[in-house]
């Protein structure tokens, strides 16, 4: 295993995230607050509490996942399109490293970015609500596995990506619905059965019911269920990247 | 010197059935500079991209200095450094970081001396703390050269080094070759500008194709395949070649006057001597006479149109 390459590239790509650190954290800090401001003021005072937790906490953890999952993705997209997209790629063809790597670099990276700014919307929405976290190890637990698996989808999208408007489809028009109907602002029993049943299909609801269970000990599906969602996803985005680099599909010729 | 670069019937097809190396079979001596001559679309950039990893090949085998590229591919890259045809270098990043970053991706611990070694080698060093955007095209070349060098490689390949580049840049480009050569390094360079390759290779390939038209040394390729004029420029313009000249197939310039006479330098007897006797005894009076050697393009345009034929 070449270490120095992945601490090369995991270095190389922190550093852009460093640059432009004070963007990095005004934008998420700004709209956390926004979601602060309408969901829990405005519509918090109409419902007040969801199964006993006070509806403006109730939304952290979903907030806390849906900007952990977004900036996962984009960032790992961003990261490996960029290279293909200026040429610089044919230095990691050509280096001595192999593709998980690569990948370690790539994902390592914008798994991190993703982490630092979910804490950072951790600690905002400290400023506004009262949070006992009843699960801290599972918590991190699922803030890293999540972290993880959707940078690995976000790399899968940066190599399939051919220009940058494919780069922002994925994103647009499948994660952000996926993460809004997965429960990030109100619990799946609030829906009529219907769309319940409909709602297990989405993978989200898992991870944020997973993560929402760290938090306060409510469950929309079993823990363990979500545990085994985020495994079966991260080993999916595994199974994918392992293909792109043994065929060599939209890297190398 | 022993053979670092051993290429064997290297083959790339693209989709389509689209050939772009057919066989190419090649061996490469350490410490020599090599230039492979091309026409656009030749094969060369895939011949190098191939070796280098960037494109599969379809069949064949490389070794480099023993390592093959596909079984052995970590040694193999270890000991070879690239510097693409296309200025391709991250817009925002420093200077000194992007080569710190190239001397981490191919395994090697960080080395501030090696990396400033090689930064004033290539006058990049009061430059170091620029983002790359804010550099001249000429000096974003310079970058590439200094990332390619980074991890210290035995085999550097250029891919058009100088293409689209002024004079003054391009004799430098030259100077920096030939600096790495003292130092051991072997060097694989494309190029179209035969004046490059006269200047600064040991041994010239041409190819065309996707097929590798020869390789020889570069004195004896200008040797062998070398042609020499004689010009004898006349006093009056002659009207005619006189019938008495026939035999030494002569053509006039276009101003008539003056002959020429094509003669091989690696003939026996050249004619001249005879030549001269001939033009006296015809009655023609001469104001000047001057030689000249054909030069490497010459020798490339005859190989690439005998091929195309």
């Amino acid at each position: 295993m070449n270490w120095t390459a992945i601490k090369a590239i995991y270095v190389f790509e922190m550093a852009r995230f460093f640059r432009t650190f004070l963007q990095s954290l005004i934008s998420p800090v700004i709209s956390t607050s926004l979601y602060f401001v309408v969901f829990g003021a405005a519509i918090g005072s109409r419902i007040d509490q969801v199964d006993g937790v006070n509806y403006g906490a109730f939304i952290v953890p979903g907030l806390i996942m849906l900007t952990v999952m977004t900036q996962a993705i984009s960032n790992a997209s961003f990261g490996i399109y960029f290279p293909k997209f200026i040429g610089t790629i044919y230095e990691l063809l050509s280096a001595p490293i192999s593709f998980l790597e690569i990948v370690l670099g790539y994902v390592g990276a914008a798994a991190t970015k993703a982490m630092f700014i979910g804490v950072i919307i951790m600690i905002t929405s400290f400023f506004f609500v009262d949070i006992q976290i009843q699960h801290p190890f599972a918590m991190v637990l699922f803030l890293v596995l999540t972290c993880i698996s959707f940078a690995l989808f976000g790399f899968i999208i940066g190599i399939w990506a051919k220009n940058f408007e494919q780069l922002q489809l994925v994103p647009l028009l499948i994660v952000t619905p996926l993460v809004f109907l997965g429960g990030s602002f109100y619990s799946i029993s609030m829906l009529p059965p219907v769309w319940q049943t409909i709602s297990m299909f989405n993978p989200v609801v898992y991870l944020i019911s997973g993560f929402r269970w760290a938090f306060f000990g409510l469950e929309d599906v079993p823990v363990l269920t979500s545990l085994l969602a985020i495994g079966f996803f991260t080993a999916l985005c595994l199974a994918a990247v392992y293909w792109i680099f043994k065929t060599g599909w939209r890297i190398r010729t | 010197m022993p053979c670092i670069l051993d290429i064997k019937d290297l083959r790339k097809s693209y989709e389509g059935g689209f050939e772009a190396l057919k066989g190419v079979t090649l061996e490469i001596n350490e410490g020599e500079i090599i230039a492979l001559l091309g026409p656009n679309g030749a094969g060369k950039t895939t011949l190098i991209s191939t070796i280098c990893g960037i494109t599969s090949a379809t069949s064949g085998e490389v070794k480099v200095a023993g390592h093959c590229i596909k079984d052995d591919f970590r040694a193999a890259r270890r000991l070879i450094g690239l510097v693409p045809q296309e200025v391709a270098l991250e817009p925002f990043e420093k200077v000194i970081n992007t080569v710190r970053f190239s001397r981490g991706l191919f395994g090697k611990s960080r080395d501030e001396a090696a990396i400033e070694h090689i930064l004033r080698r290539l006058s990049l060093w009061d430059k170091r703390n620029n983002p790359i955007k804010e550099l001249s095209g000429g000096m974003k070349r310079r970058v590439l050269i200094a990332k390619a060098l980074a991890h210290e490689p035995r085999v550097l390949f250029l891919d058009e080094p100088t293409a689209g580049v002024d004079v003054e840049l391009r004799k430098d480009m030259w100077d920096i070759v030939a600096d790495l050569k003292a130092d051991g390094v072997t060097i694989i360079l494309t190029t179209h500008y035969i004046e490059e390759a006269e200047a600064i290779a040991d041994r010239v390939g041409v190819i065309a194709k996707g097929e590798l038209l020869l390789v020889e040394e570069k004195a004896k390729l200008m040797a062998r395949m070398g042609k020499k004029e004689l010009e004898v420029q006349l006093t009056e313009p002659l009207a005619a070649i006189p019938a008495a000249l026939s035999k030494y197939n002569l053509t006039q310039t276009a101003d008539k006057t003056a002959v020429i006479y094509t003669y091989d330098t690696k003939g026996e007897r050249t004619g001249i001597t005879q030549l001269l006797n001939d033009i006296a005894s015809a009655g023609l009076s001469l104001r000047d006479v001057s030689t000249r050697q054909s030069s490497l393009e010459d020798i490339f345009v005859t190989l690439v149109q005998e091929d195309a034929a």
